[in-house]
């Protein structure tokens, strides 16, 4: 019977999952047009709460816990929380992302208690600070005029914490990536992104004159240069990338680009070189059923799942996604392809790819040149993790253990990918007002020139 | 202060370069999209089949195992259910399908294993299913339909008798594998109890591993097939000017190499050359080829790559260097030296040779089917890709029939079908004499689909008297 339920609830799920990231393309279309907004939104909300309770009523047919039930009870309470919150502090906020947030939200905290219950009760009370502790940011963003006059602060702060971390930090498959403070742990370059995000859009805001470039370069490079240092080789490549996308759109200048990939290609050869880990890497990407019983085994178990997995899933709690080593972090990708399908995958894909559009869409809209450097920013860290760990998971590029931003396990992530989102937010009101502005302005001149037209006629009349 | 003049005055800033970096990043999204297609459509079987994939064990909880039957419905493997619902997995034909079907029990092994996810898999009537289900019995898996034609397949494990070898047929225009045969071979039926005893013998037999795929042997005189394509390649006008006049034996840096048997072949050209298998010809040209293309043309013959198959098989070597000397020259020339080949590697070759040099993609499995006997998933014949071009094919062709003809597979004349092919004597280890019998080659006839074998015997002698009445014996099953 219990076979039955998830058989029929994969298929559901999946084809509510399309229908809501149909909607969020067709949404992006629409944009231009609020009014025809309003019913799309809406409907999205619709698929989301019904993938929501089938999944809950799954995991409830499978485990026989009640408990499950009042779980899931508190999520759908959450959810509506950030959902009222935007509608009702901020009216100017961009709904569609406010529904990406809670629906990758929402997939991670099914994936996370199919895996591990606890984890996703921690992963829940997480969310519920990290919604409070973000719930000012699009308010500071609107309100705080000095954030581009920090650039030396960021860069101070971002790189002393990154140092820190390296010299002091706990290791975790061969990285030092995280502080411990009894029960809390703490992953600094999570947050670091964001500061090193605001002191390039700082640095590059004021001036790109050769000079600036300059020290923006060898502050920028001691950030990717620690990081390498403690072997966080996905954070470094993130910033790395980062650095470089807001380089070249504020010199305008292709050179830099080809530059930088010239010394990422070196910097990488050199790097292979040096480090046995990331070697491994390589070899395991190369051909991991060669190396499965070393360096290839977590990439081959990945590839087992999302392969047995198939198109349309395993169903929940019908697959082994426990063998893949941290499918609850790094790997979620391929725990979520191997019970809920390749489609349904494909789709987590495709949500996040609006996601990032979303980010560059305000980047394009809002006049400002720091904001639009800000936005530009956290959108390319934004897509570059979500490629970095999908593609890592699937063999596409050589895995460098990321995480999927709101789906994944952790704090740090979890908490940073709020701040990002609640930033993107507050400059999406921003550009409300720009327009309102330019409104005003244009109805100012228009009267102006009536005036004045009148004052001519009146001269002429004479 | 975002509202500054400043800020104002910069208004008009163009967003190319932003429209830049969004279709870049749009474009690494989508070719990851790509990517995981490719890896759901093309890849994943190779993964899903792996041993170590743990997730199939799971599936015998609720499917019982599909059976394994040949192309006319033989039953090959199945799977009985007592009245307690205990289960065996029944092997009807023995020994005689051991290596290529495999076992399940013990870990798997050939097509067991190849094919383990389709045969976890239950495609029967859907209400069916949910009835089972619901009553928590278990579904019939599916049928696993081989290429595999047993009366072939019996002919060829008899006429292998007790020696060790194998033997490999299959259509060069489909790539369908008809027999794969194996020996020394075990009983699949009792590999759980045997399973100790084989293991303890295993250093001199090597019983488990099915030699047609896995085993590597020196392709001896087969290998002549590769140095004159290589010719043909290097002279694709002159070749057949090509003469050489031999009196036994060649020596080139202090070392000499005689031909089979003490025979002294006076003037050959290519085509006489590999007709009577001349060694002293064929050091000749080796010593007179661009080594750099002759490891080129190996490795469009497959040499040092993995097989297009879906059961375990090894990797066939070339490892001739452009700074080889003149003695390691002549060796690999007539299929000695360090070279090592499969006999299924070699039945690619000749297959290519016979369908106008494309390689079809070998397969095992023709069809799945449900337990009503509806296709769930038929394989269909696919093209590898071009081994050589049609001329140079059509040349061999010719060069491998005189073999037949007026060289030393004459036993292969017959009213019934053409063969053609070439005939080995690799000699191993460090004993004078001890030598594998090859054959290798094809056989056609009007109205009927082409065959290709392959005949390895292990330390038999010679392959003119010990493998080519092998293959004779399956060429006559096959077009009587």
């Amino acid at each position: 019977m219990i076979t039955i339920i998830t058989e029929v609830s994969k298929y559901l799920m999946m084809i509510l999952f399309a229908c809501y990231t149909y909607e969020s393309f067709s949404a992006l279309q629409k944009s231009a047009s609020p009014k025809r907004m309003q019913p799309i939104l809406k409907r999205q909300l619709i698929f989301m709460f019904l993938i929501h309770l089938d999944a809950y009523l799954v995991i409830f047919a499978v485990t026989g816990e009640v408990r499950m039930l009042g779980f899931y009870a508190m999520q759908v309470l959450l959810i509506c929380v950030i959902q009222l919150i935007y509608r009702l502090l901020y009216k100017k906020a961009a709904r569609l992302v406010t529904n990406h947030m809670c629906m990758l939200l929402v997939i991670g905290f099914i994936i996370l208690t199919r895996l591990d219950e606890t984890k996703a009760i921690r992963q829940f009370t997480l969310a519920v600070i990290a919604t409070v502790i973000t719930l000012l940011i699009p308010f500071f963003i609107r309100h705080i005029h000095f954030l581009h006059k920090l650039p030396y602060v960021y860069a101070g702060i971002g790189i002393a914490l990154l140092a820190l971390v390296a010299v002091a930090g706990r290791t975790d498959y061969g990285a030092k990536l995280a502080f411990t403070f009894g029960p809390v742990s703490l992953q600094p370059s999570e947050f670091i992104k964001i500061l090193f995000v605001f002191f390039v859009a700082a640095m590059f805001y004021h001036s790109t004159e050769f000079k600036q470039v300059i020290i923006t370069t060898i502050l920028a490079a001691a950030h990717v240069i620690i990081l390498v240092l403690s072997k966080d080789l996905g954070s470094a490549s993130i910033f790395f990338v980062t650095y470089l996308v807001m380089l070249y759109v504020s010199t305008k200048d292709v050179r830099y680009l080809g530059l930088g990939l010239g010394a990422g290609s070196l910097a990488a050869v050199v790097a292979y070189k040096l480090f046995s880990h990331v070697q491994a890497r390589v070899i395991a990407w190369r051909d991991p059923l060669a190396v499965i019983d070393h360096q290839g085994y977590q990439v081959s178990q990945s590839l087992f799942a999302i392969g047995t997995g198939g198109w349309f899933g395993l169903g929940l709690f019908q697959g082994m996604p426990g063998k893949i080593p941290v499918a609850d972090e790094d790997f979620v990708f391929a725990a979520i392809s191997e019970e809920m399908g390749g489609i349904f995958a494909i789709c987590v894909i495709l949500v996040c790819a609006g996601c990032y559009l979303m980010f560059l869409n305000i980047a394009m809209q809002i006049h400002e040149r720091f904001y639009k450097l800000i936005a530009l920013g956290l959108g390319t860290t934004y897509g570059f993790q979500v490629f970095l760990t999908v593609g890592g998971v699937i063999k596409f590029i050589p895995s460098t253990g990321v995480t999927l931003p709101l789906v994944s396990y952790g704090g740090s992530s979890l908490l940073s990918t709020f701040i990002i989102f609640a930033i993107i937010q507050g400059l999406y009101i921003i550009r409300e007002d720009e327009i309102i502005d330019e409104e005003k302005e244009n109805i100012r001149k228009n009267k102006n020139r009536r005036t004045k037209r009148n004052g001519r006629r009146a001269d002429a009349a004479q | 202060m975002p509202r500054s003049e400043d800020g104002r005055r910069r208004r008009r800033d163009s967003n190319r370069e932003f429209a830049v970096i969004a279709y870049f990043f749009i474009g690494i999204f989508l070719a990851m999209i790509a990517y995981f297609t490719y890896f759901q459509i093309v890849r994943s079987e190779q993964f899903i089949n792996n041993p170590y994939n743990t997730r199939l064990d799971s599936f015998a909880e609720r499917i019982t195992r599909g059976s394994i039957v040949s192309d006319d419905g033989t039953v090959l493997a199945e799977t009985k259910t007592d009245a307690d619902g205990g289960e065996t997995r029944v092997y009807p034909q023995g020994r005689k399908y051991a290596h290529v079907i495999g076992y399940a029990d013990n870990g798997k092994a050939g097509m067991e294993s190849g094919y383990n996810f389709e045969l976890l898999r239950s495609h029967s009537f859907i209400l069916e299913r949910v009835m089972n289900e619901m009553e928590g019995n278990k579904n019939q898996g599916d049928t696993l339909v081989t290429t595999l034609n047993n009366d072939l397949q019996s002919a060829a494990y008899e006429a292998l008798g007790s020696q060790k070898g194998a033997v490999v047929v299959l259509e060069p225009e489909t790539g369908k594998i008809l027999a794969m045969v194996s020996k020394p071979d075990f009983d699949p039926n009792s590999i759980v109890t045997d399973w100790n005893t084989i293991l303890a013998n295993d250093d001199q037999n090597s019983v488990l591993l099915n030699r047609a795929t896995q085993g590597l042997y020196p392709p001896g005189s087969t290998f002549k097939l590769v140095t004159a394509l290589e010719y043909i390649r290097e002279h694709p006008n002159d070749y057949k000017s090509y003469s050489y006049d031999c009196n036994g034996s060649i020596t080139a840096d202090n070392y000499t190499l005689h031909c089979f048997g003490g025979s002294v072949h006076g003037t050959v050209d290519l085509k006489t050359s590999l007709e009577k298998s001349c060694n002293s010809s064929f050091a000749n040209i080796g010593l007179s080829l661009n080594l750099k293309k002759y490891a080129s043309t190996s490795e469009d013959l497959l040499f040092n790559t993995d097989l297009p198959i879906q059961i375990s098989s090894s990797k066939s070597r070339f490892s001739l260097k452009p700074d080889a000397t003149e003695s390691e020259i002549m060796a690999t020339a007539i299929g000695q030296g360090t070279t090592l080949v499969s006999p299924l590697h070699m039945a690619l070759i000749v297959s290519a040779i016979e369908n106008n040099g494309a390689l079809m993609n070998p397969y095992l499995a023709d069809r799945i089917e449900n337990t009503d006997g509806r296709i769930v998933k038929q394989y269909e014949p696919s093209a590898y890709g071009q081994m050589m071009r049609q001329k140079e094919a059509k040349i061999l062709r010719g060069m491998m029939r005189a073999v037949v003809t007026d060289g030393t597979a004459s036993a292969l004349q017959s009213d019934a079908y053409k063969a053609a092919g070439k005939t080995g004597s690799a000699e191993y280890g460090t004993t004078k004499g001890d030598s594998h019998a090859w054959f290798v080659g094809y056989a056609r006839a009007k109205g009927r689909q082409p065959i290709a074998i392959a005949v390895v015997v292990e330390g038999a002698g010679n392959g003119g008297t010990v493998a080519v009445p092998i293959a004779k014996t399956v060429f006559d099953t096959y077009f009587k």
